[in-house]
C-alpha cells in the first residue's frame, strides 16, 4: 500500500497580525468567567476550561467538532477586554507609528512628493526582491520624520512622544492612555502604511492595541491531574484566569461608574496581565509568580531559549531503547563486538514476532520473566496491546501466545546494536556492534576501535541503541557495520587496524620466534585457528612466520614494505637485509615481518589488501585473528619496558657529553664573537638575531647526534626498541629523551624567552643567552633534570596544554558550522552532487567520480591491477 | 603606472565559455534539471567579460582537477 503524496512549492507566505474581527470569528467560545470547574468538577460553560475548546481527557468528545482525545486539535476562544490594552512585542512599532504620523490628521510627517517618491523606490526594490534594502530605506525614512514639528498636511503641532518603560507613552508629560493611542493608530490611512513598511491589508496599526484577546485552546495548556486526585493548571491557564477576573472587575466597576482612579488601576493591572501572558520576562516588570515563588512559564518563555520549543523540543530529541554508560576496554571481544552489562541488557528489549517456528523458543523467554535472564519484559497482542510480564500474568500470557504476537525479550549476545560516542563528527562515529553480554556495569569495546569513535578510557561515556524493527536492523548491520567502516572516505587508507601489543607481538613472531609444533598449534587454537591445511605442513619446528601464514587464507597473494623499508633505488626483493620487503605468497609468508606498516591503523597495506580481495566480514575475522594473536605471543612471551631498557655504556655517555660540550663551546665561541662585535651577520638580520639563529642551528644538532649515538648502542632485543621499530608505541626519540638528552624546549618558534629583564629566570645573570640559560635540557628524564631544566619542560608542557585547551572548542565549532552547512548533500544516482532542493553542488561527485573508500589510498592504481589480472 | 591585469589570463582563473542554445538544450536534458537548480553566475562577473552574456546563459567552465585532470562545471547567469 503505498500514499499518494501531493507536493507543492511554497509560492508565498504572508505574515500579519490577528485583528479582532478575526480572532472573533475564528473563536468558538466567548470566555466570561474565571471560574473553572463547578462544585462537581465539570468544566463551567464560558470559563476557561469550556468543553467547547477541546478535549484533554481521554474518552470524552469535543463540543465543538466531536473528535476525540488526539483527532481534535482544539479551538479558539476570545474574550472582549473591557479597555483596549498594549500588545507588548509591538511596543516599538507603536512607538515608531506615533512618531511619524500626525497627532491629528493621522498623516505621515512627510510632504506628499516625499511620500510619493519614496513609495516609487520601495516598489523598485520590491521588484528586485531586494528585502534587505528595503529594510533599509523604511529605516532612513522613519528617522527622518520622527523630528518633525508641524505636520505638512495639516500644519499641526507635533509634541514629541517619550515612552516610560515598558509601555507608558508620554506625550508633554501627560500620558496617552490605549484608548487615544489605538485612535491615532486608526487614523493613520493605509498608503501611508505602506510607506513605513506595514502592509496595511494584514497589519492594521490599530490590531496591536488589543480589544479582544484570544484564548489558546485547551490542548496548548492542558491540566494535569496528580496522583492525589488533585488538578493542577497549567500556567498559561493560570495567566488567563487573572486576566478574566480583573477584566470582570474592570466591566463592573466601568458600569458602576466608579472614580476614573480605581477604574486606571485595574486598567493597569490589566495590562501587567496581559502583558505578563505574552512575555513573563520583561525588564522593568516584576514577573508573575505562583504561590511558591516561581516564576510562570508564559507563551514567549515556552519558545525562547534552551529550554524553549526549538532548542529543547525540535531540536534535541530523547530516544527511547537507548542506553548510556562508561566505556572500559576488553581486547578478547572482536572489534564489531560490544560488551553490554547483564543490567542493561535486562532492560533493553528486541521486540521478536512469534511464529510457528519460534514460538517454543520465545516461551522460554517469556517462562524466565522480567527478573531472570534471558527472559521478556513485554508482549504485544496483535490488537496492538502492550502487556507487562509478571508473575500473576506470566501464566496466562503463555497460554495465550501464538503467532502473530509479539515478545519483547532480553537482549542476547549477537543481537544488532548502534554504538555511538558524542561528537559525531564522522559517520564512524556511529557503528553497528553486535551485542556480547558480560557482567559488570561498563560497555566493553575492543581498544582497536577507539580511534574511529575518538574514545579512551579515562571516564568516557557512550551510547547504544536497540533498532526495534526487522528493517532497521538489516540497514544496521549490511550499512552501518565495523567492518564496513575499517576503510575511511577521508583518504582511502584504514582507521581501524592492530594497535600496541597486537603489533609489537606479531612483530616479535614473525621476526624471531620458534615454536615446537605442538606450541604451535597450541597457540593457533587458544585464539580460535583451526586450520588443518596448514597444520599438516608444519614440521618438528615451526617458525613464526608459519604460525602467522596459519590465519591466512590459501589464495591470498601480498607484497608490502615494512617501516624499515629504505626506498632503495635498487630493490633486492626477498633478500633484503632489513626484511623490510614482505611477501606472501598462496597464504605463506615468505619474507619480511609484520609491523605497523603492515597491519596497523592507516597504514595497514596487509589488511586493506585483506579487505579487497575477500568480503568485510571476512576480513574482519582476520583482523581480529591477527590482533588476537600479537596479543596471545606477547603474553606466553612475557614483555616487559624496564628502566635498565635505557642504560647505557660508560663510553656513550662520556661520547654524548663530549657532543654536548663540543656544542656548548661552539655556542660560546659564537657569544664572544657576538659580545665583541665581530660577528659576520646574516643578511636580513639584526647582530641579535643572527646570534639566536646560529646557536638554534648549533643545538638543533646535538639532539639528533646524541640520539643517533643512543640508537646505535641499543640492542634490537631492548623491549623499549622492540616496540619502536615495529611501531607499537613510542618511537627512537622518546628513548633518547629517556636515556640521555631531552634537548631544547621551544616555545612559540623560539627558544625559552626571558620572563625577567633581560633573563629567563632569576638565578641567571642578566643577558645570559647561553644554552643552560635559554631552556636547553642537557640530560635525559631517567637521570634527572635540575630546577631550571625543570621549569623550562614545565613551561612547554603548560603550552601545550593550554594550546590544545583552547585550540579544541574552536575548531570544534568550525567543523561543525562546516559539517551543519554540508548536512543534507547528497550523491545521486546519476553522480551529481545535489542539495535538498536538489540543486546541483558538484557534476560529478568530487569531480571525479570516485568513491575514495573503494581506492586504493585515494586512487586507481591501474598497473597494479593489470599486474594482478595479467598474473592469473 | 598600474600595468592593467587580464585576470582571465591567470592561471588559476579556469576557461569559460558561452554554450549556444543547442548545446544548452542537450546539457539540460542530460542532467535533467530545470535552470533554477543550477549553480548561478552574475552577468558583471569579471570572468564574463567580452563574452556577451545575458541572463539565462549558460557558462562552461572547463577546470584542472588534481585527481580527474579536466573537470566540467555549468553556471546560470542570473539577473544582477
Amino acid at each position: 500500500m503505498t500514499e499518494e503524496h501531493v507536493v507543492k512549492k511554497v509560492a508565498s507566505i504572508t505574515f500579519g497580525l490577528l485583528s479582532p474581527k478575526h480572532i472573533k470569528k475564528m473563536a468558538v467560545a466567548k470566555i466570561v468567567t474565571p471560574e473553572l470547574y463547578d462544585k462537581e468538577g465539570y468544566p463551567v460553560d464560558g470559563g476557561l476550561m469550556d468543553i467547547r475548546l477541546g478535549v484533554i481527557d481521554p474518552g470524552l468528545r469535543c463540543k465543538t467538532c466531536g473528535g476525540r482525545l488526539k483527532e481534535c486539535f482544539g479551538h479558539f476562544g476570545y474574550i472582549e477586554i473591557a479597555r483596549p490594552v498594549i500588545h507588548i512585542k509591538y511596543i516599538k512599532i507603536i512607538l515608531d507609528l506615533l512618531r511619524s504620523s500626525c497627532r491629528d490628521c493621522g498623516r505621515v510627517l512627510a510632504s506628499e512628493e516625499k511620500i510619493t517618491s519614496h513609495l516609487a523606490l520601495l516598489e523598485k526594490l520590491k521588484k528586485e526582491n531586494n528585502s534587505k534594502k528595503m529594510r533599509i530605506a523604511i529605516k532612513d525614512f522613519t528617522n527622518g520624520i520622527k523630528n518633525v514639528k508641524k505636520c505638512p498636511h495639516c500644519q499641526a503641532k507635533q509634541i514629541k512622544i517619550k515612552i516610560e518603560k515598558p509601555s507608558t507613552f508620554l506625550e508633554d508629560n501627560r500620558r496617552i492612555n490605549p484608548i487615544q493611542m489605538r485612535a491615532r493608530l486608526e487614523k493613520i490611512p493605509d498608503l501611508d502604511l505602506v510607506s513605513l513598511g506595514l502592509n496595511p491589508e494584514a497589519a492594521r496599526p490599530e490590531w496591536m492595541v488589543l480589544t479582544v484577546l484570544a484564548i489558546p485552546p485547551v490542548t496548548v495548556r492542558p491540566s494535569i491531574t496528580l496522583e492525589s486526585g488533585e488538578r493542577s493548571e497549567d500556567d498559561l491557564t493560570h495567566k488567563l484566569s487573572d486576566i478574566v477576573r480583573i477584566n470582570q472587575r474592570l466591566f463592573e466597576n466601568i458600569n458602576a461608574g466608579a472614580p476614573e482612579i480605581i477604574i486606571e488601576d485595574l486598567w493597569d493591572l490589566l495590562q501587567y496581565h496581559v502583558t505578563t501572558f505574552f512575555d513573563n520576562n520583561i525588564s522593568q516588570i516584576p514577573p508573575a509568580r505562583h504561590r511558591s515563588g516561581q516564576p510562570l512559564k508564559t507563551l514567549s518563555q515556552r519558545i525562547k531559549s534552551k529550554e524553549g520549543r526549538f532548542r529543547h523540543n525540535l531540536a534535541g530529541k530523547r530516544v527511547n531503547y537507548s542506553a548510556r554508560t562508561v566505556i572500559s576496554p576488553d581486547s578478547k571481544i572482536a572489534y564489531n563486538e560490544v560488551g553490554v552489562p547483564l543490567l542493561i541488557a535486562m532492560d533493553l528489549t528486541v521486540p521478536e514476532t512469534v511464529s510457528e517456528w519460534n514460538i517454543k523458543w520465545l516461551k522460554e523467554f517469556i517462562k524466565n520473566g522480567p527478573a531472570i535472564y534471558p527472559g521478556a519484559n513485554y508482549i504485544v497482542t496483535p490488537d496492538g496491546k502492550k502487556r507487562k510480564i509478571t508473575e500473576e500474568t506470566q501464566e496466562q500470557i503463555l497460554e495465550e501466545l501464538e503467532p502473530g504476537y509479539v515478545v519483547e525479550r532480553h537482549l542476547i549476545n549477537g543481537d544488532v546494536s548502534i554504538f555511538n560516542r558524542q561528537p559525531s563528527l564522522h559517520r564512524m562515529s556511529i557503528m553497528c556492534h553486535k551485542i556480547k553480554v558480560l557482567p559488570g556495569r561498563s560497555f566493553r569495546l575492543n581498544p582497536a576501535v577507539c580511534t574511529p569513535y575518538n574514545a579512551d578510557f579515562d571516564g568516557d561515556e557512550m551510547n547504544l541503541h536497540v533498532p526495534q524493527t526487522e528493517e532497521a536492523r538489516a540497514e544496521a548491520e549490511l550499512l552501518m557495520s565495523v567492518q564496513q567502516h575499517i576503510i575511511t572516505p577521508k583518504n582511502g587508507l584504514n582507521v581501524i587496524g592492530n594497535i600496541q601489543d597486537a603489533i609489537t607481538g606479531n612483530y616479535l613472531l614473525t621476526k624471531e620466534m620458534e615454536f615446537t609444533k605442538e606450541k604451535a598449534i597450541d597457540i593457533l587454537m587458544s585464539i580460535g585457528v583451526y586450520n588443518p591445511t596448514k597444520f599438516k605442513k608444519f614440521g618438528a619446528n615451526v617458525s613464526g612466520k608459519e604460525v602467522f601464514s596459519a590465519l591466512l587464507p590459501d589464495d591470498f597473494d601480498f607484497i608490502g614494505q615494512t617501516r624499515a623499508c629504505k626506498r632503495c633505488d635498487k630493490c633486492l626483493a626477498d633478500k633484503c637485509k632489513d626484511h623490510a620487503y614482505v611477501r606472501i605468497k598462496k597464504g605463506v609468508m615468505v619474507s619480511g615481518l609484520i609491523d605497523q606498516a603492515t597491519i596497523g591503523e592507516e597504514n595497514g597495506s596487509l589488511i586493506r589488501a585483506l579487505y579487497a580481495k575477500y568480503d568485510e566480514n571476512r576480513g574482519i575475522k582476520l583482523l581480529n585473528d591477527i590482533f588476537k594473536l600479537g596479543i596471545e605471543i606477547l603474553l606466553r612471551r612475557g614483555f616487559t619496558t624496564a628502566i635498565s631498557d635505557t642504560d647505557l655504556p660508560d663510553k656513550i655517555k662520556s661520547k654524548n657529553k663530549a657532543v654536548i660540550d663540543e656544542a656548548f663551546a661552539k655556542v660560546d665561541d659564537y657569544i664572544k664573537k657576538y659580545k665583541e662585535n665581530k660577528l659576520e651577520i646574516l643578511p636580513g638580520m639584526t647582530a641579535a638575531e643572527t646570534v639566536e639563529a646560529r646557536i638554534i642551528e648549533v643545538l638543533n644538532k646535538v639532539r639528533d647526534k646524541v640520539g643517533e649515538a643512543v640508537i646505535g648502542n641499543t640492542s634490537e632485543h631492548n623491549s623499549t626498541m622492540i616496540m619502536a621499530t615495529s611501531g607499537g608505541e613510542g618511537n627512537v626519540l622518546n628513548i633518547t629523551q629517556m636515556a640521555a638528552c631531552i634537548g631544547q624546549q621551544v616555545m612559540r618558534a623560539k627558544r625559552v624567552q626571558n620572563g625577567y629583564k633581560d633573563r629567563t629566570l632569576t638565578i641567571f645573570k642578566r643577558g645570559d643567552i647561553s644554552p643552560k640559560a635559554k631552556g636547553f635540557v642537557k640530560d635525559g628524564f631517567k637521570k634527572g633534570l635540575n630546577p631550571s631544566e625543570y621549569f623550562y619542560s614545565a613551561m612547554t608542557g603548560r603550552d601545550a596544554l593550554m594550546d590544545t585547551a583552547l585550540r579544541t572548542p574552536k575548531s570544534g565549532y568550525l567543523y561543525r558550522r562546516l559539517a551543519n552547512a554540508l548536512q543534507d548533500l547528497k550523491v545521486e544516482y546519476d553522480y551529481t552532487v545535489r542539495d535538498a532542493n536538489h540543486g546541483i553542488i558538484q557534476y560529478e561527485y568530487g569531480e571525479d567520480g570516485l568513491d575514495v573508500s573503494k581506492t586504493d589510498g585515494g586512487i586507481i592504481n591501474i598497473k597494479k591491477i593489470i599486474k594482478e589480472v595479467t598474473q592469473k | 603606472m598600474a600595468k592593467e591585469i587580464k585576470i582571465k589570463k591567470h592561471e588559476l582563473v579556469p576557461v569559460h565559455e558561452k554554450l549556444s542554445e543547442e548545446e544548452k538544450k542537450k546539457v539540460f536534458q542530460k542532467l535533467n534539471v530545470s535552470m533554477s537548480q543550477m549553480p548561478a553566475i552574475l552577468p558583471n562577473d569579471p570572468v564574463l567579460e567580452n563574452l556577451d552574456v545575458k541572463p539565462g546563459d549558460l557558462i562552461k567552465i572547463t577546470r584542472n582537477s588534481p585527481t580527474a585532470i579536466k573537470s566540467v562545471y555549468y553556471r546560470v547567469v542570473v539577473y544582477g
